[in-house]
């Protein structure tokens, strides 16, 4: 889904012309030095300083990863405990979020649920990010059938509906936060090909390029140390768009029973019960949606701010 | 153009032929001796043996790549495990429900989506502008089957104005139903049923048409030919609507089409909180009861039928597209 919305959306700043020519991307200064990446970093993070998309979603992911690095400190109960006495009881100043059908304590397990979540998105997006992101740069730098090959890979894999072919691939590999992950790199890795192929096509009609082929640089120095740097804040945008939409299809695989399985306490499989429960505990439902949607908004307003600081049409407006 | 068109259509043969190798290798995946989950486990060895025969899967996995393509290709997916049906069968009943779904829910999207991309691009950095961008975040941001349970507590367990689960009769019967005798009853009770899964699965594409229709708006907005249609003395209502929207579209046609290929995955999860018997449910329901030759053939049809849609967005943006035209 983000890659539809990274091909359709021209930005945040969408007050902007655009025009043809928009895949050459220069980013903030070509230089690789050392210094000039310090500089280039400060330059960055000022900017990202002043955009308020990216300041409110970096709050919020903040505020996720703590709860995830600190969720023994940070919960109330030990999220696995069950008090039968106590089921599915309302919010209350004991359970500030309620209970669930085994009495456990919602807030504890919503707490504990933010570490799979971010587990399951970072390493199936980071997975997808690093299958892309080679077969593209091969795709892109070599052309011929080895393009061919990839781009038609990435054509088929596109020929499904994400969630489709994730549920698939986990029914076949069986239900587990390990194949979540596999499944859903498996499918978002075709969004980074494409993006890298064509930035790759770009680039590598640059005079810089030209020049270290003329000093005798081998095609891995050029594609590793010449040309992925230069096609770097695409792939980090997608990525930090990338971690929501994983996100969500962690947990609409978890509700849907295909995720993470009982007793591990996931947002998506609490829901799952939230359906069973809903005329009498509606706060099953309630919560740990509302956990998943800040997650992702954080991950898209953050997306959107490093895309408006990064995006070179927006050069010279800060 | 012509030549344009027949390229595209070709395209779109080796994608069908590897989703269908991808569904083959998936299935193969499976852990366990299909023989097996079909006969059940009290079944003799011999019992085994003629059924893995007569399923082929004791032939080497090239015929059977071969034997499964020739199936497919003549639209024989075989019988479904559970219910004992020929697989086309339960598709081509189920099939309908999610379509009728995913069209209610285009219209949705384009009933929000159209006004609010329009008015926040016109009032652009006012106080409206904000409050319905804000809302297109959120509504990319929530799972789509967190909006049906909120639209279900909301609509019918506290207000209890519409049901929350199944489906009426199918909107064309119910049509028909009012012509034929009159009763409009089946009509408004189908449109009722149809309304809560239709609203849950539209937001996400009104979050993403409406910032589509705005930042494409802004963009004509600024151009060179809505300057001079002002120049010229034209009533501002005119400019927006003529000049502005009309070349708006063209960018939110793609977007519609791509969106309606995504609602038929975004159906699965929808069809099973509102229990609507519509294809996705009967994927997912195949699934935990093992049945694959019913999970196969829904899923090489749903993505055939997804694969197809593309391919028709892209031929009407080509037909719309006045630069493509030559």
């Amino acid at each position: 889904m983000e890659a539809a919305e990274n091909r359709r959306e021209t930005g945040g700043g969408a007050s902007l012309p655009t025009g043809p020519g928009d895949g050459k991307q220069k980013r903030l200064g070509d230089s690789p030095s050392m210094g000039g990446f310090l500089r280039r970093a400060k330059v960055f993070l000022r900017r990202m300083l002043r955009s308020k998309s990216a300041v409110i979603g970096g709050t919020l992911i903040l505020i996720v990863v703590l709860a995830a690095l600190l969720a023994p400190r940070l919960a109330p109960y030990n999220p696995y405990e069950m008090q039968m006495g106590n089921r599915l009881s309302p919010p209350s100043a004991e359970h500030l979020l309620g209970t669930d059908q085994y009495g456990r304590d919602l807030l504890s397990r919503i707490i504990y649920g933010s570490i799979v979540s971010l587990q399951v998105g970072v390493i199936a997006v980071g997975f997808a990010a690093a299958l892309g992101v080679l077969l593209g740069l091969l795709a892109g730098y070599y052309g011929g059938w080895a393009d061919r090959l990839i781009m038609g890979l990435v054509d088929v894999f596109l020929a499904f509906p994400v969630i489709l072919l994730a549920i698939a691939l986990v029914a076949a590999l069986g239900p587990s936060p390990r194949n979540v992950m596999l499944a859903l790199g498996l499918i978002y890795w075709t969004t980074y090909a494409r993006t890298v192929r064509s930035s790759v096509l770009a680039i590598k009609e640059e005079e810089y390029i030209l020049a270290a082929r003329t000093t005798g640089a081998g095609d891995m120095r050029i594609i590793f140390l010449h040309i992925l740097p230069n096609a770097l804040a695409p792939i980090i945008v997608m990525a930090t768009l990338g971690l929501g939409t994983a996100i969500i299809s962690e947990s609409t695989l978890s509700f849907l029973g295909l995720g993470v399985q009982a007793p591990e306490a996931s947002w998506g499989n609490t829901m799952a019960f939230g359906l069973k429960f809903l005329r009498d505990a509606p706060h099953l439902s309630i919560f740990p949606g509302l956990a998943i949607m800040l997650t992702v908004l954080g991950f898209n307003l953050l997306g959107n701010g490093i895309r408006d600081v990064t995006d070179p049409k927006l050069n010279g407006r800060f | 153009m012509a030549k344009y068109i027949f390229k595209r259509i070709l395209q779109i043969i080796p994608v069908v032929l590897g989703i269908t190798i991808i569904v083959f290798f998936l299935i193969r995946l499976i852990p366990g001796d299909p023989a097996l989950a079909l006969l059940g486990t009290d079944a003799t060895p011999e019992e085994l043996a003629r059924t893995r025969a007569r399923l082929g899967l004791d032939k080497s996995y090239l015929v059977q790549l071969a034997l499964y393509l020739r199936d497919i290709f003549t639209l024989n997916f075989g019988e479904s495990i559970v219910q004992h049906k020929p697989v086309m069968e339960i598709i081509g009943s189920s099939f309908p429900a999610t379509l009728e779904l995913a069209v209610a829910a285009i219209i949705v999207s384009l009933v929000v989506a159209v006004p609010l991309g329009v008015l926040s691009a016109v009032k652009q950095n006012s106080w409206a502008d904000y409050v319905s961008m804000f809302f297109a975040q959120l509504g990319t941001s929530m799972p789509v089957f967190w909006i049906g349970l909120l639209l279900i507590l909301a609509f019918s367990l506290k207000l209890q104005w519409l049901p929350s689960f199944g489906r009426g009769e199918p909107l064309a019967e119910a049509v028909g139903a009012l012509f034929a005798t009159g009763s409009a009853a089946p009509l408004l009770d189908s449109l009722r049923r149809l309304l809560l899964p239709a609203v849950s699965l539209g937001v996400m594409g009104a979050a993403l048409i409406s910032r589509m229709i705005r930042s494409t708006m802004l963009e004509v907005l600024d151009s060179d030919y809505v300057r001079t249609a002002r120049a010229k003395g034209t009533r501002e209502g005119k400019v927006v609507l003529k000049h502005a929207f009309r070349n708006a579209l063209l960018p939110v046609v793609t977007t519609v089409g791509l969106q309606f290929g995504s609602l038929l995955g975004g159906a699965i999860v929808t069809e099973t909180v509102f229990a609507w018997p519509g294809i996705g449910r009967v994927i997912v329901t195949a699934i935990f009861q093992r049945d694959f030759p019913l999970v196969q053939g829904g899923v090489i049809c749903v993505a055939v039928a997804f694969a197809t849609l593309n391919l028709l967005v892209d031929l009407l943006y080509a037909v719309i597209n006045p630069k493509l035209r030559a």
